[in-house]
C-alpha cells in the first residue's frame, strides 16, 4: 500500500503559519501522494494561500475554536472526517503545545499510537521510517509504526529546511466540531503576551545561553546584556529553569526549544543530553565553563575553559567597544 | 478533594542509559528512581489538597519488577497512598498503551483532578497524559505553571509561545505541570519513615480488565527497527583561558562576520 494521502496539521498564529508548518507541507511532498492541510482557529483559513504555495491541495478547516483550547476540538473535528472515510496514510504535526494536545486526543480517539519527537523521515518502499535523537544525540534511532493508518509522527521543529513549491490556492472546505461532552470544556480565559526584545529564540541567528555555573538569577542579565548586543536572544539550560532564575519559554532542549542558530554561545552550561539535544545542531559552538571534563566541550568548536564570571563581562567590554 | 498524581519511576538519567539490543527499548532492570520532573506534580498535588483543606493525594505509576522506591519517595513527600500497576506482559508498552493502564488504574481512585509532568525524562514521548484524559472522558491543560482550584474548577497559567494563557477546567480534569510550577519538598526523617508504611496497591493487567495483548509488545503497533551512531561533530578547539578567552571569542564572532 503506497502513500497516497499526508495531512500536515497546519498550525498557524496571528494570521500566518508557524515556521514548522511549512517544513512539515515541504516534507509531506517528497513522502509522496497528496498533501492536505487542517486549519483551525479564528484566521486559520486565511493562510490556506501560503499553505497551497507550500503544496497544499486541500484545506480542512475546523473554524474559530471561540475561547476553547484547541486540543479537544480539534482532534474531535478529525477523527470525525476521518470516520467519515476521509482517511490518509500519514498525519505529521508540529512539536507545539497545542500539536502535541491534538496528537494524543486524536490517538486516544482513533486508538491509533503516535510517534513523536521525530528529527527526520524516510521512505522505505511502502512505510515510512521516523529518526529521533537519542541519548543527547549521540545516536540516531529510526521507528516505524507496524499497524493501521494513519501514522501519527509528531516532529520537531526545524527538523526540514522550507521550501514553496509554487502550488496555486487550495480548495478550503470546512469541518464541522463534534460534541464532545466535558473533554472540551477548557476554556481560555485570558491571553498574556510577555514582551520580548530581539529575535524569537528558535528563530535567531544567534543564541546565548547560560546554565547553572551562573551561579545565582541575578548573573543571567549578563546572558542578555552579550544577546542582545549579538542581535541575538537568551536561552537557558533546563537546571535554572527548574531553579526559577527564567522562564520555561527560554529553556533549551529536550523538553525546550530546538535551535539552530549560526553561533551558540554555552555559558556555565555543563552539557547533560538533555540539553545537548536542543542546540546540538548549531552551526557554529562556543562554551565557557570552568570544568575541562564538562561534556559541553564535547561539542563546542571553540571551548574556553575559564570562569564565566571573569569571561563573560570582558566579552561584553570587548563588543561594546567595538561599535 | 482527592488528586492523582501520575508519576514514573525510571533509570537512574544521570547513570549510563543502555538499549535493549533485541527490542531497542531501554533497559529498566536496575533500581529505578523517582522521575525528577514528578516531583513537581507530587508537590503541586500536595499544597492543592492542603488548600481544599481536605482530601488525599494518591499515586499512579506503571513500573517493571514491583517496583516501589520512587513511589517510596513520593510517599515520603506525603502522599497518602500509591497504585503500582507491575505485569511482565507491559513490557514494551507504547505510550497509548501505557494510557490504557494509567486510565484504568486512576479510575479506581475516584479523582477530582490528575495531575502529571508534562513529559517523562526517559521516554519523553509527553502525550501520555492527553491520552489518558481522551480515554477517562475529562478535559485537559497541559503545560502549567500555576495551578489553582476554587469551586469545582481548576484555573491554570499555561505556556504559551507568546507568553501564558489564563485556562480553566470542570473538575475532573487533567493537568500537566512544567518544571519550577512549585518548588518540590525534600521528604522529612519523619516523612521517609511513615512512607515504609503507607499501602501499595499493586495490581496486574487482569485486575485491571485489560487483555494482555493490547499492552507491551503484544499491543505495540510501533517498533524501534535500528539504532546508530550520529554523525559527529569535528573536535573543536578547547583552550584555558589565560585573560585572553574573552579575545579569543570575538576573533571567532568576526570571523563568521556576526561582529
Amino acid at each position: 500500500m503506497s502513500i497516497d494521502k499526508v495531512w500536515v496539521l497546519a498550525e498557524s498564529a496571528g494570521g500566518a503559519p508557524i515556521s514548522t508548518t511549512l517544513e512539515l507541507l515541504t516534507e509531506a511532498r517528497s513522502l509522496g501522494g497528496t498533501v492536505e492541510a487542517v486549519t483551525w482557529g479564528a484566521d486559520g483559513a486565511a493562510t490556506a494561500p501560503v499553505l497551497g504555495e507550500y503544496g497544499a491541495v486541500t484545506v480542512y478547516d475546523v473554524g474559530d475554536l471561540g475561547n476553547a483550547l484547541p486540543g479537544a476540538p480539534v482532534a474531535g473535528a478529525i477523527a470525525e472526517l476521518i470516520r467519515s472515510g476521509n482517511r490518509p496514510d500519514v498525519i505529521l504535526v508540529p512539536t507545539t503545545y497545542d500539536g502535541r494536545d491534538i496528537a494524543g486526543r486524536l490517538s486516544a480517539k482513533l486508538d491509533l499510537p503516535v510517534i513523536t519527537n521525530v528529527v527526520g523521515l524516510t521512505v522505505e518502499g511502502d512505510e515510512v521510517r521516523s529518526q529521533h535523537a537519542i541519548f543527547g544525540g549521540a545516536q540516531v534511532a529510526t521507528a516505524r509504526f507496524t499497524g493501521d493508518r494513519p501514522w501519527i509522527f509528531v516532529v520537531r521543529a526545524k527538523s526540514f529546511a522550507a521550501e514553496p513549491a509554487g502550488g496555486g490556492a487550495p480548495q478550503v472546505t470546512q469541518i464541522p466540531v463534534p460534541d464532545l461532552g466535558a473533554t472540551n470544556t477548557a476554556t481560555v480565559l485570558a491571553r498574556h503576551v510577555e514582551e520580548r526584545e530581539g529575535p524569537k529564540l528558535d528563530e535567531a541567528e544567534v543564541v546565548v545561553s547560560g546554565g547553572r555555573g551562573l551561579g545565582s538569577a541575578e548573573h543571567y542579565a549578563l546572558i542578555e546584556e552579550l544577546a542582545k548586543l549579538l542581535n541575538g536572544a537568551a536561552g537557558a539550560s533546563r537546571a535554572i529553569v527548574d531553579a526559577g532564575w527564567v522562564p520555561y519559554s527560554h529553556q533549551v532542549g529536550q523538553t525546550g526549544k530546538t535551535v539552530k542558530p549560526t553561533v551558540y554561545i554555552a555559558c556555565g552550561i555543563s552539557g547533560a543530553t538533555q540539553h545537548l539535544v536542543g542546540m546540538k545542531g548549531a552551526k557554529n559552538i562556543i562554551a565557557i565553563n570552568k570544568d575541562q571534563d564538562a561534556p559541553i566541550f564535547s561539542v563546542a568548536d571553540l571551548g574556553i575553559v575559564g570562569d564565566v564570571h571573569k569571561v563573560l563581562p570582558a566579552l561584553i567590554e570587548a563588543i561594546k567597544a567595538r561599535s | 478533594m482527592n488528586v492523582v498524581v501520575c508519576v514514573k519511576q525510571i533509570p537512574d538519567p544521570a547513570a549510563p542509559q543502555a538499549l535493549d539490543p533485541d527490542t531497542k527499548t531501554l533497559v529498566r532492570e536496575g533500581k529505578l528512581i523517582l522521575d525528577d520532573s514528578d516531583s513537581y506534580g507530587v508537590e503541586m498535588g500536595l499544597q492543592l489538597a492542603e488548600q481544599a483543606g481536605g482530601g488525599e493525594v494518591t499515586l499512579v505509576s506503571m513500573a517493571p519488577h514491583g517496583e516501589t522506591s520512587g513511589l517510596r519517595t513520593a510517599l515520603a513527600m506525603g502522599a497518602a497512598r500509591a497504585i503500582l500497576v507491575s505485569d511482565e506482559a507491559l513490557k514494551g508498552s507504547d505510550a497509548l498503551s501505557t494510557a490504557k493502564v494509567l486510565a484504568k488504574a486512576i479510575e479506581r481512585a475516584n479523582p477530582d483532578l490528575v495531575l502529571a509532568a508534562t513529559e517523562a525524562t526517559d521516554g519523553y514521548t509527553g502525550t501520555t497524559p492527553v491520552q489518558v484524559a481522551e480515554l477517562l472522558g475529562m478535559p485537559s491543560i497541559t503545560f502549567a505553571k500555576k495551578v489553582s482550584v476554587a469551586d469545582g474548577t481548576v484555573h491554570v497559567e499555561r505556556q504559551t509561545e507568546a507568553g501564558y494563557d489564563e485556562v480553566e477546567a470542570p473538575l475532573p480534569a487533567v493537568v500537566t505541570v512544567t518544571a519550577g510550577v512549585v518548588e518540590p519538598r525534600y521528604p522529612s526523617f519523619k516523612g521517609i519513615m511513615a512512607a515504609k508504611s503507607k499501602p501499595i496497591d499493586q495490581l496486574t493487567v487482569a485486575d485491571l480488565g485489560l487483555d494482555a495483548s493490547q499492552v507491551g509488545f503484544a499491543g505495540a503497533r510501533q517498533q524501534v527497527v535500528d539504532v546508530a551512531a550520529a554523525e559527529e561533530r569535528k573536535a573543536g578547539e578547547i583552550v584555558p583561558d589565560e585573560g585572553d578567552g574573552a579575545q579569543r571569542i570575538v576573533a571567532f564572532l568576526e570571523q563568521l562576520k556576526l561582529i
